[in-house]
């Protein structure tokens, strides 16, 4: 066995590092922190899509000298939320616009809740209506558009036997961390404040606190909290709850915890951007594939927020992992009057690759091609070139993971029975079963130059008194990163794992290793760790002459601390143009298979995901036990996603934004998941991992819908694949309107005020 | 009014109006944050306690409804002396704790199970912790802790 040899292996998986605090109830999370003097913020919220605000009106009956009151004026700094365009106030300004439901306008404070509850009632805004946008089609503000194209389209479909035409859609998709976002600030006794929270990026904070407050950096001070999820959801929200504690708490003068509630959560913050995709499809008779015509619209809801990049990872991934001649994809995201989209598990390939992988289903039943068939024929190979003109070097297994799912779940030997079973179907039969497949691709970290502009750096410091310590702003919720990056540096430097140490993510301790997204931590962060504690290696070595592991603690003596700062090293070989969009828009891609089977109730056509075989590749398994649990949460996500998890909208409000009314699978709901783990390793890492996090969310959603194809018949074209899509279908009556997109209250409509 | 409650073996007296939630007074009159609030109406079980051995949400339960209650918490699972207790042990070598938020209320659920002495089938499991949400894991580390613990104790008899 050479696993033990391999860096970054370690000897045996240890146990979660935090998961006896997390198993005792003695992990500390955002509102299990007790600050005396404490008071409770809250935030008043816009009740309608668009509107130019006119006033707000506290009542005067009401006694105010209880309650802080903040509003825009109140803003030291610019009244910006900071992100990628300068677009998003933290507060909307009397005179300003509203662009959306629950967007944040005025902020309030008290000693307690049931003053703040009567103080909520007693402020009204004054507004006058604006004619709102709720059809992306219709829209005319566009935060970003990306074209990519290899060879002749035109051509290519001209030279097709057959062309295949389909439109996709999908809706939102609430993130639903089972901790709500929360945030608590605290001022500091030399001005600024500290903000403890739930959060995925502490410098995304930082960055927005010295910006909205206009304090410098050690003024601004961000400690993640434990938390309790987040894939995606609290990368970009938590700026914005963190300025508004931080103002109530300047204003105020002490601790100001604004903890969201399930249904502000689900009323305000960010979800998946819904999307429309259309495919236009060149095929051979012998299942070649031989042009792709795509155009993908995303709804970035009303601000810029994380679109841009969303949008740029949607279209990269557009065409699926199949090396096609010809492409053409054509992205943009634009603007509506809904609360704004953001990042979640997966940022913007699962909507374009349920479109694909669908798109590529009805195209092998249209030649009459096995969908095993038709993507062994197409799939990307090693030397494979991209639609932005990557050539893939290494660690390509998309037919490994193809071939592994197939096998696992005997896709053939299954499909040839339920095609027996519906070809033998009678009306008195109830219920139909049905399998399905999928195949994913999925850049590893961030897109294009996204990482060299970072300029991310990690440390690993060995102290005085012999400690070796990683320093990194990464987050642990749930993922196990500070299991795995202590077992990195424990490995690399021959020391049991007990023996590192992690720092807390405070931003006053640790140095910017970039947010805790796009799958990049185990990669990108990982490899720098081991970077990091490769040089103190070295360090030391050279100075004992003797192995790290025997003479640390002695160096420490005789020595000192040594503290190693490993900032970001480009891969070599990896190059990327932003102005002509091509190159290699990834260091790597991680690979994913799936085979769903199904049971579909033909009476009340409810469908049953039973299992799911998920082969994934990771580059390198790290720790086995965290890796396939992440498969397994990410695969559960996307059978929410494919069967039940949708959110339907009235004049730009989300109308079901509570849990009673927003359903996420329970475990009777949940398939068997059956976690197969490749390794096709990345070689411009020390450890060749690529990371996880992402992957089973791409191909979860499109094999449910070939499996339910494969049971009734009936190709569902918009997600989530909801009993009444699936009855109209089969039944031939009209769907239900399209997921993603506003209805219009009859009184709305009557006033002729929305834009459509 | 004040009430009387058994929480982990410790009889305590809280003096508080009548409907104030049971997760209010266990997570800020009696420190006890191992309970975790997730939805505030009974749908995602992070909430979940025993109130005299049976699974509840405690974010739906006035605390005048428990007075002379026994309540056990995530934080009476594990004892000084013996350690985590076996369903804890269970979960931290399978992975079923993830973000860990789910978890107390997972624990609870579980734990029931098991004192239920139910044959511990996959069906069985899902059944017990049908009312714990979790978007972590995915459920199939859970289950297999669960599982596990069971298999444990039926092999020692415990
Ligand atoms: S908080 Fe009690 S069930 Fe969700
Ligand atoms: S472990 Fe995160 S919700 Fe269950």
């Amino acid at each position: 066995m050479t696993i033990a040899a391999r860096p970054g292996r370690a000897v045996g998986a240890p146990l979660r590092r935090e998961g006896p605090a997390k198993l005792t109830g003695t992990a500390l999370y955002t509102d299990d922190l007790v600050f005396p003097g404490g008071w409770y913020g809250t935030t008043i919220r816009s009740t309608e899509p668009r509107a130019r605000l006119v006033a707000i009106d506290l009542d005067p009956a009401f006694d105010w000298s209880r309650v802080a009151v903040v509003t825009a004026d109140d803003i030291p700094g610019d009244n910006v939320v900071a992100s990628i365009a300068a677009d998003q106030p933290i507060l909307v300004p009397v005179g300003g616009e509203i662009r959306h439901q629950a967007e944040p306008v005025a902020l309030l404070a008290a000693a307690d809740r049931e003053t703040l509850r009567e103080a909520r009632l007693r402020v009204r805004l004054r507004t006058e209506a604006l004619p709102p946008v709720f059809d992306p089609l219709a829209s005319t503000v566009e935060f970003a558009r990306y074209d990519l194209a290899k060879g002749d389209v035109d051509a290519g479909l001209a030279s097709a036997d057959l062309v295949v035409q389909g439109t996709y859609r999908v809706g939102h998709q609430e993130q639903l961390y089972i901790e709500n976002n929360a945030m608590i600030a605290v001022p500091r006794a030399g001005g600024g404040v500290i903000v403890h929270g739930s959060l995925q990026c502490p410098y995304y904070v930082h960055k927005a606190l010295k910006r909205g407050l206009r304090i410098g950096s050690e003024q601004a001070q961000v400690v993640q909290a434990e938390t309790g999820g987040g894939f995606g959801g609290k990368e970009e929200y938590p700026s914005m709850i963190g300025l508004h504690a931080a103002l109530l708490a300047l204003r105020t003068q002490r601790p100001v915890r604004m903890i969201y509630d399930r249904h502000e959560d689900l009323a305000a913050t960010t979800k998946r951007h819904p999307a429309i995709v259309t495919h236009r499809t060149g095929v051979m008779r012998d299942g070649r594939v031989v042009a792709q015509d795509i155009d993908l619209v995303l709804d970035g809801g009303a601000y810029t927020t994380l679109t841009p990049v969303v949008l740029s990872r949607a279209t990269i991934h557009a065409g699926g992992p199949y090396d096609i001649p010809n492409v053409r994809i054509r992205g943009r995201a634009v603007m509506t009057n809904t609360p704004p989209n953001g990042a979640f598990r997966g940022f913007g390939a699962p909507q374009s690759e349920f479109a694909a992988e669908t798109q590529l289903n009805r195209v092998a039943e249209a030649i009459g091609m096995s969908p095993l068939d038709v993507r062994r024929r197409n799939v990307y190979r090693l030397g494979g070139i991209t639609p932005t003109q990557q050539v893939l070097r290494g660690g390509v297994a998309g037919e490994e993971v193809l071939e592994r799912a197939a096998e696992a779940s005997e896709f053939d030997r299954v499909r040839v029975r339920t095609a027996e079973s519906r070809g033998r179907r009678s009306p008195r039969d109830r219920t139909a079963r049905g399998i399905g497949l999928a195949l994913a691709w999925h850049g590893a970290g961030f897109t294009g130059s996204g990482e060299a502009k970072m300029g991310s750096v990690v440390s690993v410091e060995l102290s005085g008194d012999g400690v070796v310590r990683i320093l990194t702003a990464s987050t642990e919720m749930g993922q196990g990163t500070k299991t795995i990056f202590p077992q990195l540096v424990a490995a690399e430097l021959g020391l049991p794992i007990e023996a590192v140490e992690m720092a807390p993510q405070d931003t006053a301790l640790v140095p910017d290793s970039g947010p805790t997204v796009a799958s990049r931590t185990a990669m990108v962060v990982g490899g720098m760790t081991i970077q990091a504690a490769r040089r103190l290696r070295e360090a030391v070595e050279g100075r004992t002459g003797r192995p790290f592991a025997t003479s640390y603690r002695d160096d420490a003596a005789d020595h000192g601390a040594t503290r190693i700062d490993q900032a970001f090293e480009p891969y070599p070989g990896v190059g990327f143009d932003d102005a002509t969009y091509t190159g290699d828009a990834y260091p790597a891609f991680g690979w994913a298979a799936a085979v769903a089977e199904v049971e579909v109730d033909l009476d009340t056509f409810e469908v049953a995901v039973r299992s799911i075989v998920a082969v994934d590749d990771v580059g390198r398994v790290i720790h086995p036990v965290l890796c396939e649990g992440q498969v397994e949460g990410g695969t559960l996500q996307a059978v929410g996603y494919a069967t039940i998890e949708e959110i339907k909208l009235l004049d730009g409000r989300y109308l079901n934004d509570r849990l009673q009314t927003y359903l996420i699978p329970t475990a009777l709901d949940a398939p068997r998941i059956e976690t197969i783990l490749v390794e096709s390793p990345f070689a411009g890492v020390p450890h060749g991992a690529k990371g996880v996090g992402e992957l089973p969310m791409d191909v979860g959603a499109p094999a449910v819908v070939a499996a339910i194809h494969d049971a009734t018949g009936a190709w569902i074209h918009d997600l989530p694949a909801t009993p009444e899509r699936i009855m109209a279908a089969l039944v031939g009556i009209d769907p239900p309107g399209p997921p993603g997109i506003s209805t219009v209250s009859p009184r709305r409509a009557a006033d002729g005020d929305t834009e459509r | 009014m004040s009430y009387h409650l058994t929480v982990n073996g410790t009889a305590t007296e809280v003096a508080v109006p009548g409907m104030r939630r049971l997760l209010d007074v266990l997570r800020e009159d009696l420190g006890l944050t191992g309970s975790k609030e997730g939805c505030g109406e009974g749908e995602c079980g992070a909430c979940t306690v025993l109130i005299d051995g049976a699974v509840a949400v405690s974010c739906l339960v006035p605390v005048c409804q428990v007075d002379a209650a026994v309540i056990t918490t995530v934080e009476g699972l594990a004892t000084p002396t013996t350690g985590l207790s076996s369903l804890q042990q269970a979960f931290l070598e399978t992975g079923g704790a993830q973000c860990g938020i789910c978890t107390p209320g997972m624990l609870l659920s579980g734990q029931a199970f098991l004192d239920s002495g139910a044959e511990p089938t996959d069906d069985a499991i899902r059944e017990a912790i049908a009312g714990n949400l979790c978007r972590c894991t995915g459920y199939t580390k859970i289950v297999e802790a669960v599982a596990l613990a069971a298999g444990r104790r039926d092999e020692t008899g415990a």
